[in-house]
């Protein structure tokens, strides 16, 4: 704890018990809603109004799941949620690839090809982080409109995108800065071009900063509902749009399991992402620095 | 024909000239030293030359074409950085090949030239790794295996030693001096280690505030330099610098220093060592510089046959370095170092008779910090 080595005595053993104690209880509160989101989704919907929420289920069922894929009604028609989220995946891949690439290419000319001006350029794109996604709604939907991507999946991937480039930049230009820059003189020595350094020197020693964009990205794009609701048609509506109308369609009574089963649905890619991805990164963070 | 030649090059970074109309030609085989303290130039030249920084004026031929306005890339020069700049995601085969892959060499060839640089190194075991997997010195010959792979007119080197250790370094040194010997290249190599400009050089052009204070072979630097800084900044350790008074007659000059503690002590200036300027200075104060290797001991044996002046001092301080002995003394109002032989037999606080060795004494003017004689 405080990097002095002295005997253990039982003082100091409690004290590290109850620390653990502690640091158990509230992880266990945090765990708390995924298990109760968990649980709830799998119980037949009089158990829900029997029993507690905490309750394990007496007859655990997977309809809940089914119904919330492909039959709850979300607004007008009934199809479930199962499409949406295909759409979110249509959406969310092309804009995390384009705004990572972007993002790359941007941090490499602004630290390896400094030109009159690029710290200004980089102060603006950093102030692009700070915008609140409100203010540009109004805008973004006439840029559509001219642009004829009004309501389609292109035309989110673009807003996610162009959103997207300031973080991304950041991220790229804060990893790039640290790559000595000699290696690009070395490289334009022997003959190489600005793509050709960046495609064979620099990509290549990318892994951990891409896997912190695409995991950043992906959640923010997947978690977005305020540009999925303004932009997108009816067919279009990624699977956040589609689980907010499903909660909120009211036609009898409130299936709590099909909700939570959609809840689910809709945030287990993150999860996984997360899970898959993190350890990746923890991985290829500590590979780095024992290169250094 | 130069294989190099530099024309009044400038080079401003905003309001600041960090290059001054700098000049200079080599030949080709020619090993050039660019020295000088941090800050003085030596790195924005070899850039300059490299072309990874455009200069503000001026020209930069190589083998006579004028090359000023070329990508570094169309230059047909290779470098070696400070921090060796291997490609870390290649191989040590990859990043000697990658010059010529780059410039559309066939693989066959490419293998030809990796294979000759590796025995020429001794780097062949080591083809199949990574730059992490690689030991300083082995990092250090990669990169010279990759400047060599190419065979260009000119190779540059920017400090390729001071990221080594002090043993690995005279190492590579003699190293890089015997691979010069062999191959005839020319090269441009910038450090600001003093013995290492003095040990490999051709010529050394000692570089100060964005000027090329003074081009010439090591032994012009060392014994003839042009200013106080040239002097105190070539040698180890550095030349001692002592305020005096130049007084005599046309002809006959002495040189007369006040100690504190004894009686003055006048030195005769040497008769073929006078130059036209002395007599301006007559009855005005010089600084007279003396290496430390002018001093020698006073031997009894050869009584009375020793050239040079006698000296007797205190000694203050005794540093053996295994090879010989340094010795601080007071001299006028500074202390001095002395260097003598390893078996000379003093201690701190003791007297000792030196000799000094006037023939080989410069003269500066104080003010300027020129050179007087």
């Amino acid at each position: 704890m405080d990097n002095v080595i002295r005997r253990r005595t039982p003082g100091a053993r409690l004290a590290r018990a109850a620390l653990y104690a502690v640091l158990i209880v509230a992880a266990l509160f945090y765990l708390l809603p995924l298990v109760i989101m968990l649980l709830t989704s799998i119980k037949p919907l009089d158990e829900i109004g029997a029993g507690t929420l905490l309750a394990l289920p007496q007859h655990p069922t997977l309809a809940p799941w089914i119904t919330a894929w492909g039959e709850a009604c979300t607004g007008m028609r009934c199809e479930g949620v199962g499409g949406y989220f295909w759409n979110s995946f249509a959406i969310v891949i092309p804009a995390v690839a384009i705004s990572t690439v972007v993002g790359a290419l941007n941090g490499y000319a602004l630290t390896k090809w400094r030109f009159r001006g690029s710290e200004l350029v980089f102060a603006l794109m950093l102030f692009g982080c700070f915008i609140p996604f409100q203010v540009v709604l109004l805008p973004m939907a006439q840029t559509l409109g001219w642009l004829g991507l009004s309501s389609s999946r292109a035309g989110l991937v673009l807003v996610h995108v162009v959103f997207g480039i300031a973080f991304t930049t950041l991220f790229f230009r804060n990893f790039y800065v640290a790559v000595p820059s000699e290696l690009v003189s070395a490289a334009k020595l022997d003959g190489a071009g600005f793509f050709r350094i960046f495609w064979r020197i620099l990509l290549p020693v990318s892994a951990p900063i891409i896997v912190v964009s695409v995991i950043w990205q992906f959640t923010q794009i997947w978690n977005d509902f305020l540009f999925g609701v303004a932009f997108s048609a009816h067919d279009t509506q990624p699977v956040t749009v589609a689980l907010n109308n499903l909660v909120n369609t009211s036609t009898g009574v409130k299936e709590y399991n099909v909700n939570m089963a959609a809840a689910m649905i809709a945030a287990l890619p993150t999860l996984v992402v997360y899970v898959l991805a993190g350890k990746y990164f923890v991985r290829g963070l500590t590979a780095g620095s024992v290169k250094g | 024909m130069s294989a190099l030649e530099i024309r009044e090059v400038r080079k401003d970074f905003g309001s600041t000239r960090v290059l001054k109309d700098v000049s200079l030609a080599i030949d080709s085989g020619e090993f050039l030293i660019l020295v000088g303290p941090s800050g003085c130039g030596k790195s924005t030249l070899m850039n300059a030359i490299a072309g990874l920084e455009p200069v503000t004026g001026g020209q930069i031929l190589i083998g006579g074409d004028d090359i000023t306005w070329r990508t570094p890339a169309e230059r047909d020069i290779a470098m070696v950085f400070q921090s060796y700049a291997l490609y870390p995601s290649m191989t040590v085969r990859q990043n000697i090949a990658f010059g010529l892959e780059m410039r559309k060499v066939p693989k066959a060839e490419r293998e030809q030239a990796v294979e000759r640089v590796a025995d020429l190194l001794q780097i062949t075991h080591l083809l199949e790794r990574k730059p992490a997997q690689l030991s300083g010195g082995q990092r250090q010959r990669v990169a010279m295996g990759r400047a060599l792979a190419r065979e260009p007119q000119i190779y540059l080197f920017d400090e390729p030693l001071s990221n080594l250790d002090a043993k690995l370094r005279v190492e590579m040194r003699t190293e890089i001096k015997k691979l010069h010997q062999r191959l005839g290249t020319t090269i441009v190599y910038v450090t600001h280690d003093q013995i290492e400009a003095m040990t490999l050089a051709d010529s050394i052009a000692v570089m100060r505030d964005g000027h090329i204070l003074q081009l010439g072979s090591p032994d012009e630097v060392y014994n003839d330099p042009v200013d106080m800084f040239v002097a105190g900044f070539m040698g180890s350790p550095s030349m001692n610098f002592i305020t005096a008074t130049l007084e005599g007659q046309l002809g006959d000059y002495r040189l007369r220093i006040a100690t504190p503690e004894e009686q003055e002590l006048v030195l005769p200036w040497p008769a073929d060592r006078i130059t036209g300027e002395l007599a301006d200075h007559l009855g005005q104060p010089v600084v007279l510089g003396l290496r430390p290797e002018h001093f020698s001991e006073q031997d009894a044996r050869l009584e009375g046959q020793q050239e040079g002046t006698l000296l007797e001092a205190r000694v203050t301080v005794v540093e053996p370095t295994g090879a010989d002995i340094l010795l601080r003394l007071p001299l006028g109002d500074s202390e001095v170092t002395a260097r003598v032989g390893p078996k000379c037999p003093v201690a701190a606080g003791e007297r000792l008779a030196l000799r000094i060795d006037m023939s080989r004494a410069v003269l500066f003017d104080p003010q300027s910090e020129s050179r007087l004689a």
